[in-house]
């Protein structure tokens, strides 16, 4: 039955490769499996009864009614007794069930990795606790390590949202004041797509995020290319970006490691052009899109905390050129 | 109950028309403008909270098909974020505050007084009170949406979004003091359901034989009245915070961000049960006029409801599932959230068995009375997969959840609601809606809504999160929602033919006689349109079923006095006649007080020192109510 779900769902939204990238019904690691597999159980048994109540009603407005009024009251008082006892029962079950699934927290016997996520209006602060105090800052993609247990420690800077990626495991709220664990795991390399759930202002259509699930070495690779500082600019055009960076206000909210930029409010731009995304989900990211963000955030994004800084159109392809060199 | 001949006058001795006469004399309202505002006839109230809560309806609609036109296409370029994040929670607030609550306590105010056979509802000017409240709320509300000033941090607000730090503006507070307005007017109403239902039935309808309408709506208010504090304290609480500075909801300063959920939703989940149980009512009270038997199982319908009434206070945690509360409290909650499934299994079951052993006759009602077979069954189902903690976990938040809810309040709530206007329709106006219209606004409603909000399922199984205004085109959203958006412009056209049916058939339809469906209620016993008294002559109830037991003489009481409003008080338990009772004339202190409340309540929008001058008018307005009039004690 899921799986015509799944077919006609596609059928129907004829989409590119891509349908299963953010879906609870495509489950690419063991929380999300369990949870499929308890939704598949609900499905069958829920749908069921529905379909036997259903026939039960189609049979009673089908039927011509003969019975004298005390056997019909007897009749259905046994009927009545007998579904209600059953709903208890399935009732019972179902509940054991989800308690069953809720207990079985598939954690394994490695040392889960730990990473701290942050929400913010509306964007993700990732950090990867170092093991001397240097902490590794980054934004909206998060790289996991395949088949080593993650476990994420989700906080909020401002109001409440909710991390949620479908494929791995379902959501838990970020509060303010209040500190929430999520643990899961990856099965396979792939990139999984994450969006905040719990509704958060202006632009919570616009908080996405990717998990990138990978094997342990180019995860290592990955974690020492992001520890690095900025690298130097490669030319002249990215030497006078890197300028133009220092000399407006960008530094005030972003950091660059290497750079003056110190800034703590915005996202961490160390290796922006690493990212697969700008602006948390918004634009693919190329150095147009960096131009185009950096020119007029507030058309791309109406409402988002970083204001329009004036560029001249030499300072601002500088500048993009500098940021798509910052790998 | 032959009361000795007093000096006063009586209605014993009188002949029919002479007894109408003189009783219009008494209960007519007066015409033209001052009797419009004075009224206090339970049915001229009713009759404009109805026509109001529809319009709201309405209205909540057209921003439903914007937010769809929106949703239709990836990157929709209809509405900005601003405008979207505030229609979808003027779209939310109007639907639960202005639409649904009133319109469901409108019909229990025009009802419930004919269904226990009494002339009006108890505390006839805290009803007139009431509308007017709820009138200004929801003026409020559409006013501000208009001037863009509309709340824009969905119904439930939560904070800090909704805290003086991110909830700017006075939008959020113009919300919550709607909110105010709503909650004292459904407060006032369910307190005068109360009353009616336990003290002034008709004498002999005693507890077993009240109809099951009768017992959803008592239940239904004594939730209003356990729940809606809640509410008001959340409200109250997040208007301190906004207004004078507290700190109830702000963790930087000691206060809890989730005290707000827990107030909210404990009031909220009992809320949508506020709304649900009026319409199993209704169900209840068409089933028998259109398979020609009574509902089997009284006694278990009536403990459903009760049972129903007290778990739906057990179980608001479960919208709180992903917030982090320990694993042992889930799962009680969990389980107390299924278990309201076998109260609605009870009455879904005897309504069943009713109809296997009765004679269906398809009318309008009762094809609505299917079409809420086959979706609210659909909803409870998909009640019960969020009801447990792991699968809510995905489904919590998402289109999901947005497919749920419109299944149980249309589905459970809207459909019987619609029938019931067909239903009683002819008793509010005299005359019949369209058979035939009605037959395919039935139908179109029932396809459209299905359409429209089944593959909403789908979409939150594919992990598109609700309240979003927009998505990207690379998600794989595009073609459910396009199909979704074309099934809402005929879910939109469904309801429009039910309005101009409404309309058409207010002035043009076929005049219906007092009984058209040959219903067993008190309320088919007078005329149609009942006179402003109601019944000339108070109905003696020996059965459950009073009209159709009776044969045609329906046995009545007599000893009313006719030369002032006068009702007749019955025992809680066995409806025996204890007193007579003055009931209160037509006033203007009603709408004096509810213009006094609303220029308080308006002005600590602005400052919080208008709560202290603004009490002036409103006590000098009690004063004026309750100043003690000329007519003497009421005779025992």
């Amino acid at each position: 039955m899921r799986r015509r779900i799944l077919l006609v769902s596609a059928a129907l939204t004829a989409c590119s490769g891509c349908s299963g990238w953010q879906s609870a019904l495509d489950p690419q690691g063991p929380a999300a499996a369990s949870l499929d597999r308890l939704l598949l159980g609900f499905v069958l048994v829920l749908g069921g009864i529905w379909l036997c109540v259903m026939l039960v009603l189609a049979a009673g407005l089908w039927r011509r009614a003969a019975a004298t009024p005390g056997t019909a009251r007897r009749r259905s008082a046994w009927a009545v007794g007998g579904a209600c006892a059953a709903t208890v029962l399935v009732v019972s079950g179902l509940t054991l069930a989800s308690y069953l699934a809720s207990r079985a927290a598939p954690l394994g016997q490695d040392e889960p990795l730990v990473i701290r996520v942050r929400g913010l209006q509306w964007w993700w602060e990732v950090v990867y606790p170092g093991a001397d105090g240097q902490d590794l800052v980054t934004a909206n993609e998060i790289h996991i390590p395949v088949g080593r247990p993650v476990r994420i420690e989700l906080s909020a800077a401002d109001v409440i949202h909710s991390f949620w990626v479908p494929n791995l495991a379902g959501k838990q709220d970020m509060i303010p004041g209040r500190d929430n664990v999520l643990t899961f795991t990856a099965w396979e390399a792939g990139t999984y797509r994450g969006q905040c759930a719990e509704f958060c202002g202006m632009q919570h259509a616009r908080m996405a995020f990717l998990i990138v699930a990978e094997s342990q070495e180019s995860f290592d690779r990955w974690r020492a290319a992001q520890e690095a500082e900025a690298a130097a600019p490669a030319g002249e055009e990215e030497a006078r970006g890197r300028q133009v960076f220092e000399q407006k206000p960008c530094g005030a909210c972003h950091t660059i490691r290497g750079t003056e930029a110190r800034g703590t409010t915005g996202p961490d731009l160390t290796h922006i052009a690493s990212r697969q995304y700008l602006a948390a989900g918004v634009l693919p990211m190329t150095r147009g899109a960096l131009a185009a963000w950096t020119a007029d955030p507030q058309t791309i994004k109406p409402g988002n905390n970083m204001p329009l800084v004036p560029l001249t159109a030499a300072e601002l392809q500088a500048v993009s050129a500098w940021l798509a060199s910052l790998r | 109950m032959n009361t000795m001949p007093q000096p006063d006058q009586r209605d014993a001795s009188l002949e029919d028309a002479r007894l109408d006469i003189m009783l219009r004399q008494v209960w007519d309202t007066p015409r033209g403008l001052w009797g419009a505002l004075a009224t206090v006839d339970h049915k001229v109230i009713a009759r404009r909270y109805i026509i109001t809560a529809f319009v709201f309806l309405a209205f909540g609609g057209v921003l439903a098909l914007l937010m769809r036109w929106q949703l239709a296409r990836p990157e929709g370029q209809l509405l900005g974020p601003d405008v979207y994040n505030q229609a979808f929670t003027v779209h939310g607030t109007s639907m639960m505050f202005l639409f649904a609550v009133p319109v469901m306590e409108a019909m229990a105010v025009y009802l419930v007084p004919l269904m226990v056979g009494t002339r009006n509802i108890a505390f006839p000017r805290l009803n007139a009170f009431s509308y007017w409240m709820y009138l200004v709320g929801g003026i409020l509300l559409w006013g501000a949406f208009i001037v863009d000033l509309g709340p824009d941090i969905g119904w439930f607000a939560y904070v800090p979004l909704a805290g003086p730090q991110y909830g700017i503006g006075k939008r959020v507070d113009i919300w919550a003091q709607m909110i105010t307005f709503t909650e004292i007017s459904a407060l006032a109403v369910a307190v005068e359901i109360v009353v009616t239902v336990l003290k002034q039935r008709a004498p002999g309808m005693s507890l077993d034989r009240i109809p099951l309408f009768v017992w959803a709506m008592l239940v239904t208010s004594f939730i209003v009245i356990l729940a809606m504090p809640a509410v008001m304290v959340a409200s109250t609480s997040l208007i301190l915070d906004r207004l004078v500075g507290t700190h109830f909801f702000n963790p930087a300063e000691g206060g809890d961000v989730l005290l707000w959920q827990h107030l909210f939703w404990f009031f909220g989940h009992p809320e949508v049960y506020i709304i649900f149980l009026p319409a199993v009512g209704m169900i209840s009270a068409m089933l028998p006029a259109f398979v020609r038997r009574p509902v089997f199982g009284y006694i278990p319908m009536v403990l459903a409801l009760v049972g129903t009434g007290i778990l739906s206070f057990g179980l608001w945690v479960h919208h709180m599932f992903t917030t982090g509360l320990p694993r042992l409290g889930e799962s009680f909650f969990t389980a107390s959230s299924m278990a309201i499934a076998v109260p609605s299994g009870i009455q879904i079951f005897c309504w069943l068995a009713t109809i296997w052993y009765g004679r269906p006759v398809y009318r309008v009602p009762f094809l609505f009375i299917l079409a809420f077979f086959f979706t609210f069954i659909i909803g409870g189902m998909t009640g019960v997969m969020v009801a447990s903690v792991p699968l809510d976990t995905q489904l919590h938040d998402s289109y999901f959840v947005v497919a749920h809810f419109h299944y149980v309040l249309v589905g459970g709530a809207v459909f019987p609601l619609l029938g019931a206007v067909y239903y009683w329709f002819p008793k509010f106006t005299g005359r019949m809606m369209s058979e035939r219209i009605g037959r395919w606004v039935a139908g179109l409603l029932f396809v459209a809504f299905n359409f429209t909000f089944f593959p909403m399922h789908l979409l939150g199984l594919l992990g598109m999160p609700r309240r979003v205004y927009t998505y990207q085109t690379e998600m794989a959203w595009g073609g459910l929602n396009l199909f979704v958006s074309v099934s809402a412009v005929m879910l939109a056209a469904g309801f429009l033919l039910f309005f101009l049916d409404a309309i058409r058939s207010a002035r043009h339809g076929e005049p219906a006689g007092d009984n058209p469906w040959g219903a067993a209620t008190l309320e088919w016993a007078t005329s149609s349109p009942p006179p402003s008294y109601n019944f000339a002559r108070i109905p003696l109830v020996q059965s459950a079923d009073p009209l159709w037991d009776a044969g045609d003489e329906l046995p009545v009481t007599s000893g009313l006095r006719v030369d002032r409003r006068e009702l007749l008080v019955t025992t809680v338990g066995g409806a025996l006649p204890e007193a007579r009772e003055s009931s209160p004339r037509c006033s203007l202190w009603p709408l004096w007080s509810a213009i006094a409340t609303t220029a308080l309540l308006m002005g600590s929008i602005v400052t919080p020192w208008a709560v202290v001058w603004g009490s002036v008018p409103v006590a000098i307005a009690l004063i004026g109510w309750f100043w003690p009039g000329g007519s003497k004690e009421d005779e025992s």
